[in-house]
């Protein structure tokens, strides 16, 4: 029983930090919200070198072929720097989705390389693919099955969190055969529950260092009982999300029947705290925080948008329900 | 990462697991907050002994079968999913034993370990003050230094199990010049001894166990001296660390009201009006027991719990609290009645793992302090001016 990120792990994701920290930060975020890709595509280049847009792809397509825990990692360190675009989509949905499909060779290796971005809709709790423009293959996942989907003509819709674009997809492509959308779309819920949890630790670390730097009455805002407590229910929410977020990852890995219980359950928690430290960190940053000019509404509507993408809170929260009332109290991550 | 124990854990959970089964009273005991429950959980702690099972993780010359961290949380999870008794020696066993194990000499070890872990001392907290309650630094009962030990003098307050329980430890004033919590000193005493006074204080679910200790001039030998003189906040400190962290409050309590909570929502046909609130508490109860294994995976690799364990504390206080509330809203009218009520629902249970929970927040140092540790020792914040 080690139930701890390894070292290993840890620096993985360090480098993964220190790669993004490096890259241009908010700046790629606020040129992607503005519809220039360029700054992204080159951020995307150098993880593909990294090897990271294969951590779930089969050494045989070139990948990495690492777990779960290791998949979400870099989704938290990606939602922790704010990237936009389908990270999510090609790095975790669209692998897990053509898994030992004939569709498979047509796809992984190239995103895998991270020469190509690929995103994706579920009718029922994704409607619209993120940032269909920017992918070079889009999939469409209704009720079992998968089809490769036509470009979408017109303009997307606009997500609350600027640098996202939503677009709907036409039925009616070439259909994906042994496509494993169940199984690709708890992927994604976990996935989005490892981006929210990064969102929620970015908005927890820029508010104890706001609170430190600015005064007020002579002291920094940081001193006062108020505002400590406010952020200290920040790091519980996310301290309690994390372990949730690892146990889900080794139900999946282990192909536990009760797997998708447990990524609705990492998906709830984290979805809370990144919910609660954006609430949380605008109270504290004040004014300054309801600017658009203000880096903090990066983070802060991609909190709201990934809470309600990727499943409701109040559906992930029934998925549990039904599954303890069927019973199925076996403890999370065995 | 993984969650697999070893064959040998899993031997070990299944060997308790059978005892317990066979062991554990068919009629719960009466409340080892009264007198008349302390003599039977006492004798319940002497039948654990006896089979080997009252102090798992500790090493086996003072009773205990070496186990390891990962086996003690199975330990307790199996326990608690029995139903067993709850342990009327937990203060000596859970808080004054890992202070004892850091601080204690070889010879006071010897002298009180295997004593606790049989049940014959039972111990009892002597903290709080009047005016120091989670402001431990401000403590006025002091000690006097008179050939061969101590004279202890002052009054302790909020003292659980007090009235009934063998001994106590206590943080005492040894230097009155010295600032603050640089002049305390760690102190163990008989609750028996010349100049003790106890007095009971009937607690919010009417058990009278609760008590206040009166001490003149009493005598304590140097023998009885916990840590060295004047390091007692030190000293404390470590316990505090436990009783906030791993050992006082281990998941398996919580696990077992979450398991009963959902049981009793599907007894009653999973009341929708309830749904979301039974499903929070029972993934509160996971998230608790996970970051306790990550926790323990940490501590065995050679980290040592710090202030994080006050994120724990307010944790599972908040989600014992939450537990129960969800349980009572549950039971509809039938909330309202008396756990010695004979018609109250499941035995009582809820109902006095209500009133129970409630004091969560308050002991072990109030959630207000615990989240200004979290912010300023965790996080980094400005300190509170003090």
């Amino acid at each position: 029983m080690k139930f701890a990120r390894t070292t290993g792990q840890l620096d993985m994701a360090e480098a993964l930090r220190a790669l993004l920290d490096s890259s241009g930060g908010a700046a790629v975020a606020r040129s992607w919200a503005d519809g220039d890709q360029e700054p992204w595509r080159r951020v995307w280049d150098r993880l593909g070198e990294m090897g990271l847009c294969g951590v779930a792809v089969p050494h045989r397509h070139g990948g990495l072929e690492l777990d779960s825990v290791e998949l979400a990692l870099c989704l938290e360190e990606l939602g922790y720097a704010g990237l936009p675009g389908p990270c999510l989509e090609s790095i975790a949905v669209v692998p897990a989705l053509l898994a030992d499909t004939d569709a498979e060779q047509d796809w992984l290796p190239a995103l895998a390389a991270g020469r190509a971005v690929a995103t994706a809709a579920f009718t029922e709790h994704v409607p619209r693919a993120l940032d269909a423009d920017a992918a070079a293959v889009l999939f469409r996942c209704d009720g079992d099955s998968a089809a490769v989907a036509r470009r979408p003509d017109g303009a997307p819709e606009r997500s609350i969190d600027p640098t996202r674009r939503l677009w709907k997809l036409d039925s009616g492509g070439t259909t994906i055969a042994g496509a494993r959308v169940a199984a690709a779309f708890d992927v994604g819920v976990l996935g989005c529950a490892a981006q929210s949890l990064g969102v929620a630790r970015r908005l927890l670390d820029t508010s104890v260092r706001y609170v430190g730097e600015r005064h007020q009455f002579g002291r920094p805002v940081g001193g006062f009982q108020a505002v400590k407590h406010h952020v200290a229910n920040v790091a519980l929410k996310i301290e309690f999300a994390r372990p949730l977020l690892y146990g889900a990852c080794l139900s999946l890995d282990s192909g536990a029947e009760h797997a998708p219980r447990d990524v609705s359950a990492a998906k709830l928690a984290a979805a809370e705290a990144a919910h609660f430290a954006s609430r949380t960190a605008l109270q504290v940053h004040g004014a300054i925080g309801y600017t658009a000019e203000n880096d903090l509404q990066l983070w802060l509507t991609k909190a709201t948008a990934l809470r309600s993408a990727w499943g409701t809170a109040a559906w992930h929260r029934r998925r549990v329900a039904d599954a303890l009332a069927d019973g199925c109290t076996a403890p999370i991550g065995s | 990462m993984d969650l697999s124990f070893t064959a040998d854990d899993i031997a070990f959970r299944d060997e308790v697991r059978t005892w317990l089964r066979e062991n554990v009273p068919a009629e719960p005991l009466p409340s080892l907050e009264t007198e008349r429950g302390f003599a039977a959980h006492r004798e319940w702690e002497r039948t654990l002994h006896a089979a080997g099972l009252s102090v798992v993780s500790w090493p086996v010359e003072f009773g205990g079968r070496n186990a390891s961290l990962v086996r003690w949380l199975l330990f307790e999870e199996e326990y608690y999913a029995a139903g067993a008794p709850g342990r009327v020696g937990q203060n000596g066993i859970f808080l004054l034993a890992p202070t004892m194990f850091e601080h204690g000499t070889p010879e006071q070890q010897r002298r009180l370990l295997p004593r606790m872990a049989s049940g014959e001392d039972v111990w009892a907290q002597a903290w709080s003050e009047p005016e120091a309650g989670s402001d431990l630094a401000g403590i006025r009962s002091r000690a006097r230094r008179v050939p061969g030990g101590w004279r202890l003098s002052g009054q302790k307050t909020w003292s659980s199990r007090a009235a009934f329980a063998d001994r106590a430890f206590g943080l005492f004033r040894s230097d009155p010049d010295a600032q603050r919590h640089r002049g305390l000193t760690y102190y163990l005493f008989p609750l028996d001894a010349e100049g003790v006074t106890v007095r009971p204080i009937g607690r919010l679910d009417g058990k009278p166990a609760f008590a206040e200790i009166f001490l003149d001039e009493v005598f304590v030998p140097d023998a009885d001296v916990l840590g060295e003189v004047g390091a007692g906040w030190r000293v404390a400190m470590s316990t505090a660390g436990s009783e906030r962290g791993l050992s006082l409050r281990s998941p398996g309590r919580f696990l077992a009201a979450a398991r009963r909570l959902v049981e009793s929502w599907n007894a009653r046909g999973g009341d929708p009006a309830v749904r979301d609130r039974v499903v929070d508490a029972w993934i509160g109860a996971q998230a608790y027991r996970l970051a306790t294994f990550e926790t323990v995976t940490k501590v065995l690799d050679g980290a040592s719990i710090g202030p994080e364990a006050s994120l724990n504390k307010v944790f599972w206080s908040e989600l014992d609290i939450n537990l129960h509330e969800t349980a009572l809203e549950l039971l509809g009218p039938e909330a309202e009645l008396a756990a010695d009520s004979p018609a109250a629902p499941d035995g009582g249970i809820w109902a006095d793992g209500y009133l129970f929970s409630l004091a969560g927040p308050i002991y072990a140092g109030t959630n207000e302090i615990q989240r200004n540790v979290i912010a300023e020792r965790v996080l980094g914040l400005p300190r509170e001016p003090r």
